[in-house]
C-alpha cells in the first residue's frame, strides 16, 4: 500500500489501476447505452403509429445503424471488459492486470473510437444508414461520404478490443495466485479467458472486412463488386465468421457472472462447474462453424443449408447443459431474492426463450419465413438484452457494495427489476407477433395490420427506458449516499476472493498473494 | 515484478491477431473463389474454353436461355438477339448481345456471366465471349457483343434447361486507360 491514487484528473487520465480502468469502461459504456438506448426511443417513438411523423426515413436508417454499432460495440462489450478489470484480477489474486499501461491505452482510445462514429450524425450525408451489418454493396457502392469515418472508428474498437483481451489473457494464465488451478478458477474467470481468445481470433476478421470495404471504396479494388469479378456475398461470409462468434463474446461473460450469482443467493455451490466450464469451451468452438446460418436466403446448395442448420442447432445442447446447471443449482438452495438475484433468475428465463426463437430460425425452411422479420429482431433483443443487459446490471447490484463499500436501495432496485422486466417483455414479446405476421425489420414505417402491436411495444420501449434512468439514479445515489458497509462478505452466501478483502476494496489488492487450497 | 512471461505472451497473442487479420483479407478471398469454382456455387463460369474434339450428343436437346440486366443504373440498351436456343451437347453455337450506349459520353462496360441451375455452371464453356473484355462504346455507339459456348456432353441429365444471364456495370470511372485506347 505505497499510495493511493492521484488527485484531480491526472488520475484518470494515467492510470494504471485495473480498478480505475474497469470503473471508467463502466461508466463509459453505460454513457454509450444511454445514447444507444436514445436512439432506441427515437426509433420507437416513429414506430408509434404507422406513418412517417418524426423523422424522415433516411434518418431512421442512420438510428437503426447507430443504435446497434453504439449498444453492440460501445455499450455491452465495454461494460465486460470494465467488469473484467475490476474482478479478474481480485478473483484470482493478482495485484493487477498483467500490463497496465496497455491497460490504459485501450480504454483511451474507445472515446476517440465513438466521437468518430457519433461525429457522422452532424455532418453532411450523415450517419452510417446502412444497418448494423453493413453489408455490401450498400456499405460500399451506395454508402454516405462518412463511411470512412464509420471504418476508422470500428478498426480503433478492434484494436481497443484485441488489447483488452491480450491483457485478459496474460492475467489468467500467468498471474493466478500460487494453487489457483485453472479448473479452481471462478466461472467469470473462465468465460472471460474464452472469450478473450474468440475476440483475438474474430475482431480482426472484422478489422479485415472494413478494409476490404475501404479499398474497394476509396483505392477501386473489387473484393465485393461483381463488375470487377468479386462477389457481395463474399462479404456476408467475412463479416458472419467474425459477427457469430462475437455474439458469444456478448453472452458468455454474461453467463459468467450469473454462474456466480445464483450459487450466492441460492447458499449452494455451483452445480456442475467442470461441465460449465467444457460447455462453455464448446460454444466457443461451435461458434466458428456455424457463420453462415446468417445467410439462408442467399442462395446456398442445399448441402449447405442442411449443414449449417444442424450445426447450428447443436450448439443447444451446451447451451442447455448450462441452464440445467443454473436450475439445479437453485433446487433445493435456500434462496432469496435480492435484486442481483431476481435478474439472474429473469435472465435464465428470458434467455431461455431467446435460445428457443434462435432454435426455430436455425431451421433452414422456416427461416424463409423469419428471416430479415421481427421474429428476428424479437429473438435477439432476448438474448443481447435479457442477457447480456441484464445480467450486467445483475453484476453491478452485486458487486457495487464491494466496489464503493455502500448498499444500494434494495427496494429501489426491486422496483427497478420489476419495471426493466415488464417493460422488456411488452416492448419484445409483441414483436414476435409483429414478424411471424410478417412485419420486416429496418423500416420506418409499416402496414397498418402492424399497428397495434407497434403501439403496445413503443409503450414498453418507453417504461424500458425510464426504468434505467431509475438504475442510474440507484446507482449514483448509492456511491454518493448510500448506507456504508464494511463486513468484507456483502452477501452471507459469496464464495471467491474477491469477497476477502476488505469493503470498499482498496486501491490496491493482493500485494502479496494468497494461497488458495 | 518480472514481465517476461506477460511480454512473451503478448507478442505471441498480438501475432495471433495480426494472421488472423491477414487470413480475413488475402485467404478468405481467394479461398471464397477457390471453393465457387470448384463447386459451382455463385453460377460463375469460367474464362475462355478450349474446344476438344468430343463429338455431338445428338441424342440429347438443352434449352438454353439468354438474360441480359443493367446493373443500378447503367443508361445502356443491352439485350440478347435471340432469347432462346435449342443446342445439342458439344455442339458449339454462336449468338449475340446487342448493346447501345445511350448517353453522350463514352463509356465502358463489363458484363458479368452467370448460369442457373448452379449445377450447371462448371459444363457451360464459353470459346469467346464479351464478357472476357471490357466493352467500350463510344458516344450513341451500338455493337452486336459476340459469344460462342458449348454445352458439355457430361452435363447432368436432370438439366434440361440452362439460363445464361449476363449483368452490365458501368466500370468507366476505373477503366479510363482502356477508354483512352478506345479513342
Amino acid at each position: 500500500m505505497a499510495h493511493g491514487p492521484a488527485k484531480g484528473i491526472g488520475r484518470w487520465l494515467f492510470t494504471t489501476n485495473h480498478k480505475d480502468i474497469g470503473t471508467m469502461y463502466l461508466w463509459f459504456s453505460f454513457a454509450m447505452f444511454l445514447l444507444g438506448g436514445f436512439f432506441a426511443m427515437v426509433i420507437r417513438a416513429e414506430l408509434f403509429q404507422p406513418g412517417m411523423q418524426i423523422i424522415r426515413p433516411e434518418f431512421f436508417n442512420q438510428m437503426t445503424t447507430m443504435h446497434g454499432l453504439v449498444m453492440v460495440f460501445g455499450a455491452i462489450m465495454p461494460a465486460f471488459v470494465g467488469l473484467a478489470n475490476w474482478l479478474i484480477p481480485m478473483m484470482i489474486g493478482a495485484p493487477d492486470m498483467a500490463l497496465p499501461r496497455m491497460n490504459n491505452l485501450s480504454f483511451w482510445i474507445l472515446p476517440f473510437a465513438f466521437a468518430l462514429l457519433a461525429s457522422t450524425l452532424f455532418m453532411e450525408g450523415g450517419a452510417p444508414n446502412f444497418g448494423w451489418t453493413f453489408y455490401a454493396p450498400l456499405s460500399t457502392t451506395y454508402a454516405p461520404s462518412t463511411v470512412n469515418y464509420f471504418i476508422f472508428g470500428v478498426h480503433i474498437m478492434g484494436a481497443s478490443s484485441i488489447m483488452g483481451s491480450i491483457n485478459i489473457i496474460a492475467t489468467v494464465l500467468n498471474m493466478r495466485a500460487p494453487g489457483m488451478t485453472l479448473m479452481k478458477m471462478p466461472m467469470f474467470v473462465w468465460t472471460w479467458l474464452i472469450t478473450a481468445f474468440l475476440l483475438i481470433a474474430v475482431m480482426p476478421v472484422l478489422a479485415g472486412a472494413v478494409t476490404m470495404m475501404l479499398m474497394d471504396i476509396n483505392f477501386g479494388t473489387s473484393f465485393f463488386d461483381a463488375a470487377g469479378g468479386g462477389d457481395p456475398v463474399l462479404f456476408q461470409h467475412v463479416f458472419w465468421f467474425f459477427g457469430h462468434p462475437e455474439v458469444y463474446i456478448i453472452i458468455l461473460p454474461a453467463f459468467g457472472v450469473i454462474s456466480h450469482i445464483i450459487p450466492t443467493f441460492s447458499r449452494k455451490p455451483l452445480f456442475g462447474y467442470s461441465s460449465m466450464v467444457y460447455a462453455t469451451a464448446s460454444i466457443a468452438f461451435l461458434s466458428f462453424i456455424v457463420w453462415a446460418h446468417h445467410m439462408f436466403m442467399v442462395g446456398m446448395p442445399i448441402g449447405g443449408e442442411l449443414y449449417f442448420m444442424y450445426a447450428t442447432m447443436l450448439i443447444a445442447v451446451p447451451t442447455a447443459a448450462k441452464v440445467f446447471n443454473w436450475v439445479s443449482t437453485m433446487f433445493r438452495g435456500s434462496l432469496t431474492y435480492e435484486t442481483p438475484m431476481l435478474f439472474a433468475i429473469a435472465f435464465v428465463i428470458l434467455f431461455t426463450i431467446g435460445g428457443f426463437t434462435g432454435l426455430m430460425l436455425a431451421i433452414a425452411p422456416s427461416d424463409v419465413q423469419y428471416h430479415d422479420s421481427y421474429f428476428v429482431v424479437a429473438h435477439f433483443h432476448y438474448v443481447m438484452v435479457a442477457g447480456a443487459v441484464f445480467s450486467g446490471t445483475a453484476a453491478v447490484y452485486y458487486w457495487l457494495p464491494k466496489w464503493c463499500g455502500r448498499m444500494y436501495n434494495e427496494t429501489m432496485g426491486k422496483v427497478q427489476f420489476w419495471i426493466s422486466f415488464i417493460g422488456f417483455n411488452i416492448t419484445f414479446f409483441p414483436q414476435h407477433f409483429l414478424g411471424l405476421a410478417g412485419m420486416p425489420r429496418r423500416y420506418a414505417d409499416y402496414a397498418l395490420q402492424f399497428s397495434d402491436w407497434n403501439m403496445i411495444s413503443s409503450i414498453g420501449a418507453f417504461i424500458y427506458g425510464a426504468s434505467q434512468l431509475l438504475f442510474m439514479f440507484n446507482v449514483i445515489r448509492t456511491i454518493k449516499a448510500g448506507t456504508p458497509v464494511s463486513e468484507p462478505k456483502t452477501w452471507e452466501g459469496a464464495e471467491g476472493l474477491e469477497w476477502t478483502v476488505a469493503t470498499p476494496a482498496p486501491y490496491h489488492t493482493f500485494s502479496t498473494p494468497p494461497e488458495v487450497k | 515484478m518480472d514481465n517476461k512471461p506477460n511480454r512473451s505472451l503478448l507478442v505471441k497473442l498480438l501475432g495471433g491477431a495480426v494472421c488472423m487479420f491477414l487470413f480475413a483479407m488475402f485467404v478468405m478471398p481467394p479461398l471464397y473463389d477457390m471453393f465457387c469454382e470448384v463447386t459451382g456455387i455463385g453460377g460463375k463460369t469460367g474464362g475462355p474454353y478450349e474446344v476438344t474434339e468430343a463429338g455431338v450428343d445428338v441424342s440429347r436437346t438443352v434449352k438454353v436461355q439468354f438474360v441480359a440486366t443493367n446493373n443500378a443504373a447503367m443508361p445502356w440498351q443491352f439485350s440478347p438477339k435471340v432469347y432462346e436456343v435449342e443446342v445439342h451437347p458439344g455442339e458449339p453455337t454462336e449468338v449475340a448481345f446487342y448493346a447501345k450506349n445511350r448517353t453522350h459520353r463514352d463509356m465502358v462496360a463489363q458484363a458479368i456471366p452467370n448460369v442457373t441451375p448452379f449445377n450447371a455452371a462448371e459444363y457451360f464453356h464459353k470459346t469467346e465471349c464479351f464478357c472476357f473484355n471490357q466493352q467500350p462504346l463510344k458516344a450513341g455507339e451500338e455493337a452486336d457483343l459476340p459469344l460462342v459456348f458449348i454445352v458439355d456432353r457430361d452435363l447432368p441429365k436432370a438439366v434440361t434447361t440452362i439460363t445464361l444471364s449476363y449483368t452490365l456495370f458501368d466500370i468507366t470511372s476505373r477503366a479510363g486507360d482502356s477508354l483512352a485506347q478506345a479513342n
